[in-house]
């Protein structure tokens, strides 16, 4: 699929290209999971992945830094090129790579651990800092995402004592605490609160300065509050790609519109 | 009498029968329990903890019977336990469906059940006999083969509830499989492993049978794992069968002590980890 | 932003970790092989020289040095027998009870108690039987049976002799204490991996508690519930102390009463193996011990495939 983009419209510089998908098909054993995905995802911007339910748009996300390799049934083919390099090469060290591609999922998943060992964990996978260096690590980790106040008095309790939203944004903070260069959001918000989803909402348009963001969404809304970029996908195909204003305002394609107006999916 | 009467009353008499039974279960427990404690309270003084095992017919005390179990117990604990976390942890997260992990499982399944005095026929052939002499290091293996299947079973079924997603968040964040385990799933899984090894060590307290051809028993106190080493149950099993009141009174003390000290173990363990995982 | 240098973990502490963890999980295999190996070559002389006819010869004669195990193989299997229909239709009571009857405050401790008795170690089974048990049982117990079942026909043969206590029928009701708590407890865990829905249809229809518990949760957990028995029958065969205590110890049998001592596979060898003479003596009691773990190695394979049967069909029914 061709996919124009209509940046004229608006008086935006041209993104960069951070991420480039090229003839991608994916395979869950027998089945053929996404069916030739070709897309761009741009430099500090945030790409939401929209569609009903198994049309594919985690199973895309989670091939983006390679989690998939943990199943040994699953499979991918064809190219995912970062910044000029392809990540499905069996040379590349998924490890480095996933400190380059954070991720955080749909339920809160702090590690039995304390509040402060928690966003250590993975700088200490990548880096050897010392404790000074470590601390003020944790401290931009969390300041950034907007957790400091809260835990500041009890980084020494465990992650697991916060409450739903604050473990999400825990966990957003261990996933930036890596520095990575793009960042995965898998449906981070539908286990949480209506409050505690604004405040990732919020969250997640400031961090775009420092990150390229990829989200996952079943909530339409969401992703025309958020999204630059908006996919829309369906049996495990894109149908539709492009910024997210012409997406949901006119979009170009019969089903699209149906999904975005309520009378699909 | 019409149907439906009688289907009340036959569901009636089930339900008393079932309720029978679980007083029938009780009333032994609580006679044994009961026995043990009349019998073996009267027994203790001071002087089990400070004497040795007496020769018949005079009075002594335990001190080398617990020293040696609790040595025993001890090193076996520590011999076993790692092996048997570590192959807890190859079943829960390397060979979930490997054929390695399938045979494994079944055969530790049979080895948790299987009878223990044939792991002390095993010992006893293969340690023992080609050393020439019944040793405390013999006893050691065989009560560390006993620890083995517990703590595999009990790793492994606690591995398994530990959500995948902890596990992806961690490869999320770059982290190896190894440190993956080490740090995050383990560490999530600590109350139930340390219950399981708490299990073990109840079981293996009280095991007689494979000590009988490998520790044997020593009137003596022996700090030399290379000897015959004295132990509770094997000290329970001769004084008791023994026609001699002191022995016997002595026995009944060790009695206590050993039921005392397995059931705390077992009721610490279980308030330690509310979900059953070793049946 | 600024690009940092990275070190990423090496893949050999993978590499690593996985190979020790599966050495150690060999050795669990190991262990198994090991023990029949060495079963098999100390037996191996006793083998050679009484072959099969070693399993049905009565004839137990250390000096004689003629061995048989008939006896201990014949203690062995009735004392199980004894204990399972002792120990099924109770532990079948305490199931439901705990399922379907207690009220929820009371199912945990009540399950606990239970579970203790399997915790309690044999050895102390075994004195508290034949010190307390065994007298009392001889006094008072074994007089009655043989008053009312002892006169019944043919049934009668296996009550009847001497009331001294201790012998086949002591260890075995010894033996069903033990093994209850391992039954109760496989029992009431498949009573309730029982679907609710299944239950709450028969109840919507109107049958009794009884009714639902024999008609659709017994049927429903089938696999299971033999499986249960079958793991209770294992624990019997291969139990040592308490038996040994309790049964008399004696390898003559003169008649089919269960009131007669006599011996079992395990408690020849507690009794006899550390002062047996190197040789054929031993030999015999190692090959004893080689036909209880291949007999109790059947059996716990089939409990095991049996429950594994009902794990897989309860999977693909949810």
């Amino acid at each position: 699929m061709n996919i124009e983009i209509d940046i004229n419209k608006k008086k935006k510089p041209t993104p960069t290209v951070q991420l480039k998908i090229c003839q991608f098909h994916f395979y869950y054993g027998a089945f053929h999971a996404l069916k030739n995905i070709n897309m761009d995802i741009y430099k500090n911007h945030v790409t939401a992945f929209i569609g009903p339910s198994g049309c594919g748009k985690s199973t895309l996300l989670r091939t983006l830094n390679r989690m998939y390799s943990l199943y040994p049934e699953q499979r991918a083919e064809g190219q995912l090129l970062l910044e000029g390099k392809n990540i499905l090469e069996a040379s590349v060290d998924v490890n480095e790579l996933r400190s380059r591609v954070g991720m955080v999922f749909q339920k809160p998943t702090p590690f039995p651990m304390s509040i402060y060992d928690n966003i250590a964990f993975g700088v200490r996978l990548h880096e050897r800092l010392s404790r000074g260096l470590m601390d003020e690590r944790v401290e931009w980790a969390l300041q950034r995402a907007a957790l400091w106040d809260e835990v500041k008095d009890k980084l020494n309790q465990s992650g697991m004592s916060l409450s739903g939203g604050q473990q999400q944004r825990l966990c957003i903070a261990r996933g930036i605490a890596v520095k990575p260069d793009i960042l995965l959001l898998d449906e981070p918000t539908s286990a949480l609160d209506p409050i505690s989803t604004l405040r990732i909402e919020e969250l997640i348009s400031d961090l775009k300065k420092d990150f390229t963001i990829v989200i996952v969404t079943h909530n339409m809304q969401q992703a025309a509050r958020i999204s630059d970029f908006t996919a829309y996908m369906y049996l495990g195909e894109v149908v539709e790609f492009g910024e997210t204003d012409s997406i949901f305002v006119q979009p170009k394609k019969k089903e699209t519109e149906d999904y975005i107006t309520g009378r699909f999916g | 009498m019409d149907l439906h009467k009688k289907r009340k009353l036959v569901n009636r008499i089930a339900l008393m029968l079932s309720l029978g039974a679980m007083a029938f279960g009780l009333f032994w427990l609580i006679w044994i329990l009961a026995t043990i404690v009349k019998l073996g309270v009267s027994g203790i003084h001071l002087s089990v903890f400070t004497q040795m095992t007496p020769p018949p017919g005079s009075a002594g005390g335990l001190a080398n019977a617990i020293w040696g179990s609790v040595t025993m117990v001890g090193l076996a604990t520590l011999l076993g336990t790692p092996i048997g976390i570590l192959a807890g942890v190859y079943l829960a997260e390397y060979g979930q469906n490997t054929v390695l992990g399938h045979m494994t499982r079944f055969i530790n399944d049979i080895l948790l059940s299987a009878p223990s005095i044939v792991v002390g026929l095993f010992v006893y052939t293969a340690v023992v006999l080609p050393i020439g002499h019944f040793s405390g290091f013999a006893g050691i293996l065989a009560l560390a083969i006993l620890v083995v299947p517990v703590v595999i079973r009990t790793t492994e079924n606690i591995l398994r509830l530990v959500p995948n997603s902890l596990r992806e968040a961690a490869s999320a964040l770059g982290a190896p499989k190894w440190v993956m385990i080490t740090q995050v799933t383990i560490r999530a899984s600590q109350a139930g492993i340390l219950t399981g090894i708490l299990l073990a060590v109840a079981r293996i307290t009280g095991e007689t049978a494979p000590l009988l051809f490998t520790a044997l028993s020593n009137q003596f106190w022996s700090t030399n794992l290379n000897q015959p080493m004295a132990n509770l149950p094997v000290t329970i099993y001769r004084f008791a069968m023994s026609p001699f009141s002191d022995w016997q009174e002595l026995a009944w003390a060790a009695v206590l002590l050993i039921t005392v000290g397995v059931l705390a173990l077992n009721i610490v363990a279980r308030s330690l980890f509310k979900q059953k995982i070793v049946s | 932003m600024d690009k940092k240098q990275r070190h990423s973990p090496s893949p050999w502490g993978d590499f690593w970790f996985a190979q020790i963890t599966r050495s150690f999980a060999i050795f669990a295999f190991a262990c198994l092989a090991g023990i029949i190996v060495s079963l098999v070559i100390g037996a191996w002389p006793s083998i050679e020289k009484f072959g099969l006819p070693f399993l049905w010869t009565a004839d137990w004669n250390p000096p004689g040095a003629k061995f048989g195990a008939l006896i201990p193989i014949y203690g062995t299997l009735v004392t199980s027998i004894i204990a399972l229909v002792i120990a099924v239709p109770i532990s079948f009571g305490i199931a439901v009870f705990l399922t379907e009857l207690s009220p929820l405050w009371l199912r945990r401790p009540l399950g606990t108690a239970i579970e203790l008795l399997a915790a309690i170690p044999s050895i102390v089974y075994g004195m508290w039987g034949l010190l307390v048990f065994a007298p009392l049982f001889g006094k008072y117990i074994q007089p009655l049976l043989a008053k009312t079942l002892g006169q019944v026909p043919l049934l009668g043969k296996l009550f009847s002799g001497p009331t001294i206590g201790v012998g086949l029928l002591s260890a075995g009701i010894i033996l069903a204490i033990m093994i209850i708590p391992f039954i109760a407890s496989v029992m009431r865990d498949v009573f309730e991996i029982t679907p609710p829905m299944l239950k709450e249809s028969a109840y919507g229809v109107g049958a009794t508690t009884w009714e639902v518990v024999w008609s659709v949760v017994l049927p429903y957990t089938k696999a299971g519930v033999i499986g249960g028995i079958i793991l209770g029958l294992g624990r019997a065969l291969g139990e040592t102390m308490a038996v040994t205590f309790v049964i008399g110890n004696t390898n003559f049998l003169s008649s089919s009463s269960l009131f007669m001592p006599g011996n079992s596979i395990t408690s020849a060898l507690a009794n006899e193996f550390a002062e047996a003479e190197p040789g054929l003596h031993t030999a015999s009691l190692i090959e004893l011990g080689l036909i209880l773990f291949v007999l109790t190695l059947i059996v716990l394979s089939c409990s095991k495939l049996l429950l594994m049967r009902l794990s897989k069909n309860e999977g693909s029914k949810t």
